[in-house]
């Protein structure tokens, strides 16, 4: 099976790889790449802790084919903090504790990013909902919804200073 | 360091600080167990029975071995024959030998999903390629998944060497039946009959899995010299070095485990399944192997806990005490023994004073994985029961739920359920405190009900091993063997700081691999708070009183003449007062001089606090669809001492969820043919954020006196209660008592058919 060259860029980096026409964009992220904060908890789109964004759209990496990527943008959560200052959902999952063994964490903060970025102000209902493709089995919850609406209070007062 | 209500001031104890490993979990820097890249690593994949039962005849790998790029082929003919021998890992155990047999058959096959082969190639492509080209010859069995049918006379029967362990009259036809086990006190026919009102009923449930997010890996290299090394994540890396040993005849020092962080266990991470294989691998092809198991692999092939039947019949008197009670149930343990009878029927009558009981449990293998232990293993289904019929005789007899449990609920200096008094345990402050909460009293509206229910686990103590070492620039480092599963780094730093004097910041916990540190159980049975934190706060003791005696040698006074104050030593000696930061004294007092300042500390303390919760839980029921809704939740608990109180509420929240899960959605579906039929999270349904509301908290501190803070385990206790509260709730709701799990809709509707 030959292989495929895919050109893409990956937290604002140009990126390239070679892979199989068969391996997901979860695969080529962690394998390729090596950027293993994205995780594998199902490999069939009922987890959510391979959450990316695709050209701004947040996506389930596993059910995207890695060849599907060519020349286009990619967000993983290695690319959340700038250098050593974290985002404020960073921060305040951090402070609220809404992660214990933090293997859902990396998906979580893609998608709660991803809804920050549609929504800035949602209520908890929503908050819930968009999170409903990403399982924690540890928190229970409580302590994500928290921090993400502590996150996008922070975000709006940014926004209101700038 | 008390203040005038005798409540203990602490500095660092009860803050809610970052943990350790915050930043890495947040910037996707932490290494879980697929992470971990080793040079020259190779990939392992393993073929699954695809039948419930079945005997090997043979198995032909030639064709999977001649595959290029296929580097190993494994089976059960490459493990050792072993010795019968029972193993304590901390939270259950078991035979070595069914171990070994569970990480891979042998001439039987005893569920859909029991590993058969495995294969090493150079890709993972190549080695599931080559997974297809292994032919097993099978002679497939009658298999039994259903606990019950398990149970019955012409049973097809799992091992023919199992009789039933603990009978009056031993009996020695092949059964099913494992064990079964008898706890009682005076005499239950006379306590129930000397009642006003007896209520009683027959319960089941189904098996349900753990359901941690992250799938079971390992990377394994072994070295022509017999040296082993393993990076993997479970509950806990030595449990690994020792089965890993054991199975495979390699001397324990050979071995060394380096933990990488854990993705969730709930107890499903304190049994091994891949790592003998991937040192066979290893061995045979000479490269490292990564090993790493599918979703599928993990429903299918990892510990659920097991399903129960179990029939309660408690009676109380006219002024709702109770007199009498009689509980009996069985537990399928999958396909080797132990289903977490003893903790089961320790924990269903322990948050109640009753003086005749008779309490029989029964372990019954069944053509299912075998199960692994699940937070307060064995005992939620039962406790389940137990709160149902207690729910019933206060509504029969008019009394408040509250007020029922009151009445008979156990206190300091009642017998435990292993016949010592109960030390300072606070069910009853828990049960005062769930009453006048604003919760109990709030309004409900049409097709909703408020459900409440008690719960116990006892804990565990155990072994551990701490150390605490000072850094020339006053800093410190805590290093334990325990894994850190959800947050205990912090904690561990958290207790060091407050015994030293220092900041949070300037103590940094580490876990270190199986080579660098004592020994420690794993973390299991809630005890990494309080038994490794025992030997952390020990440890730093030690360090404390080497500081003092270090100050007392420049000052030259006696040691007895130094005190150590907020993270100085003072000088007491008349005329002499002088004071020694930590920072001093490890710098400028130069360690190179008197040598370097650390301690080790190991423990293994007996006398563990029990955990005690009660939650409130109230739900909607939608008469047309079964559908529950759970609109609110509050979950109140005696936690000892909350070190770090957001982790101890995460430990209750997600308790609760996962309680809320077993009640209302999950449990293993097997087809016709004995496979699991939802090996997968669209199927097997856990609680996802949009169905639940805010999980509020209260945590009730009555400190346990063989813990230097306090502490009482607080893992396990929290998911003990929520069935029992959601079923109760549903009951209220639909005036029909609800008797399985998972209360499912149209199990829901067809209970409330059935009532009327
Ligand atoms: S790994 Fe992609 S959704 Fe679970
Ligand atoms: S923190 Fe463990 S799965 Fe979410």
């Amino acid at each position: 099976m030959s292989k495929i060259l895919v050109s893409t860029t990956v937290n604002g980096e140009a990126q390239e790889f070679a892979c199989d026409p068969s391996t997901s964009l979860l695969d080529a992220l962690r394998t390729e790449l090596h950027l293993t904060g994205t995780k594998e908890g199902c490999g069939s789109g009922d987890c959510g802790a391979c959450t990316v964004s695709l050209d701004g759209e947040m996506v389930c990496s596993c059910l995207v084919l890695a060849a599907e990527a060519e020349g286009r943008s990619i967000g993983t959560v290695e690319g959340i903090a700038e250098g050593s200052a974290l985002h404020p959902l960073q921060t305040r999952f951090l402070e609220h504790a809404a992660l214990q063994c933090g293997f859902c964490t990396p998906g979580f903060l893609v998608a709660a990013k991803s809804l920050l970025e549609k929504n800035p102000d949602p209520d908890e209902t929503e908050i819930r909902y968009w999170l409903a493709g990403n399982l924690c089995r540890c928190t229970g919850y409580d302590k994500i919804v928290r921090a993400v609406q502590h996150a996008a209070a922070d975000l709006r007062q940014e926004r209101t200073v700038a | 360091m008390n203040d005038m209500s005798g409540k203990p001031q602490y500095r660092v104890v009860g803050t809610r600080p970052v943990r350790p490993d915050g930043i890495d979990k947040v910037t996707g820097k932490a290494v879980f167990s697929a992470d971990h890249f080793v040079a020259g690593m190779i990939y392992g994949a393993i073929l699954r029975s695809p039948h419930a039962h079945a005997r090997i005849r043979s198995i032909d790998v030639s064709k999977a071995a001649a595959l290029p790029g296929v580097q190993a082929v494994v089976t059960g003919a490459d493990f050792p024959t072993l010795q019968s021998l029972e193993v304590e890992l901390g939270e259950g155990g078991g035979n070595i030998v069914d171990f070994s047999r569970n990480c891979m058959a042998r001439d039987k096959v005893y569920y859909d999903g029991h590993a058969v082969a495995a294969v090493a190639a150079t890709t993972l492509a190549i080695a599931t390629e080559a997974l297809e080209l292994i032919t097993v010859d099978y002679e497939v069995l009658p298999h039994v998944t259903d606990l019950a049918a398990a149970m019955a006379p012409d049973a097809p029967i799992l091992h023919d060497k199992i009789r039933t362990k603990g009978l009056d009259t031993p009996s020695d036809k092949p059964t099913n039946i494992t064990m079964r086990y008898v706890k009682q006190h005076g005499d239950a026919a006379a306590g129930l009959a000397r009642a006003k009102v007896v209520a009683r009923g027959s319960f089941s449930s189904a098996p349900v899995h753990q359901g941690y997010l992250e799938p079971q890996a390992c990377t394994v290299s072994y070295n022509a010299d017999g040296q082993v090394l393993i990076w993997a994540s479970s509950q806990g890396a030595f449990m690994i070095r020792t089965v890993t040993a054991q199975i495979l005849n390699i001397p324990i020092a050979d071995i060394r485990v380096t933990p990488l962080e854990i993705g969730g266990g709930f107890g499903g991470k304190t049994v091994i399944y891949l790592e003998p294989v991937a040192v066979l691998l290893s061995k045979k092809s000479g490269r490292p192997v990564r090993l790493a198991m599918s979703r599928s692999d993990v429903f299918r092939a990892t510990g659920p806990a097991p399903g129960t039947v179990c029939d309660v019949a408690i009676g109380a008197d006219e002024n709702g005490i109770l007199t009498g009670a009689e509980v009996i149930f069985s537990g399928s343990a999958g396909a080797f023994p132990g289903s977490g009878t003893h903790p089961a029927a320790i924990c269903s009558l322990a948050c109640y004073k009753i003086p005749d009981y008779y309490i029989e449990g029964q372990d019954v293998v069944t053509n299912m994985a075998c199960t692994a232990a699940y937070r307060s293993p064995g005992a939620p289904p039962i406790i389940f029961a137990v709160e149902s019929v207690i729910d019933e005789l206060a509504n029969t007899l008019g009394i408040d739920p509250i007020d029922f449990r009151l009445r008979n609920a156990v206190q300091e200096g009642d017998p435990s359920p292993t016949g010592t008094p109960f030390g300072p345990i606070g069910l009853k402050e828990i049960l005062e405190a769930a009453k006048v909460h604003q919760h109990w009293s709030e309004p409900l509206g049409p097709n909703q009900g408020r459900g409440i229910a008690a719960g116990y686990w006892p804990n565990f103590g155990g072994q551990s091993t701490a150390a605490v070492s000072l850094t020339d620039d006053g800093t410190v480092i805590v290093t334990t063997g325990s894994p850190d599963i959800g947050g205990s780094r912090a904690s561990m730093a958290m207790m060091a700081a407050e015994v030293i004097g220092l900041p949070y910041e300037n103590v940094r916990a580490i876990v270190a691999d199986t080579s660098s540190i004592g020994y420690s159980m794993l973390t299991g049975g809630s005890r990494t708070t309080f038994a490794t934190g025992k030997a952390v706060v020990e440890a730093a003791e030690k360090v404390v009183d080497e500081m003092r005696s270090r100050a007392a040698q420049i000052w030259g006074v006696d040691g007895s003449e130094v005190e150590w104050i907020d993270g100085e030593a003072s000088c007491t000696a008349p005329g002499k007062e002088a004071r020694l930061t930590i920072k001093q004294i490890a710098g400028k007092t130069g360690m190179s001089v008197k040598g370097p300042i650390s301690a080790e500390s190991t423990v293994n303390p007996p006398d563990p606090g029990p955990g005690i919760a009660v939650q409130i839980v109230d739900v909607e029921v939608d008469p047309d669809t079964g559908t529950v809704t759970v609109l609110r939740v509050t979950a109140l608990q005696d936690v000892g001492r909350a070190i770090h109180p957001s982790y101890v509420e995460g430990q209750m929240q997600g308790g609760v969820v996962q309680g809320i899960g077993w009640a209302l959605n999950e449990g293993y579906v097997f087809n016709a043919k004995g496979q699991l039929d939802n090996a997968g999270f669209l199927d097997y349904r856990i609680p996802v954020a949009s169905d639940l509301p805010m999980i509020s908290t209260v945590m009730i501190e009555v400190p346990w006196p063989s813990h230097p803070f306090g502490v009482k385990g607080v893992g396990e206790a929290p998911i003990c209660p929520p069935m029992g509260a959601v079923a109760n709730a549903v009951s209220a709701a639909t005036g029909v008592r609800m008797r399985h799990l998972p209360m499912s809709p149209d199990r829901i509707l067809s209970d409330i058919a059935a009532a009327q």
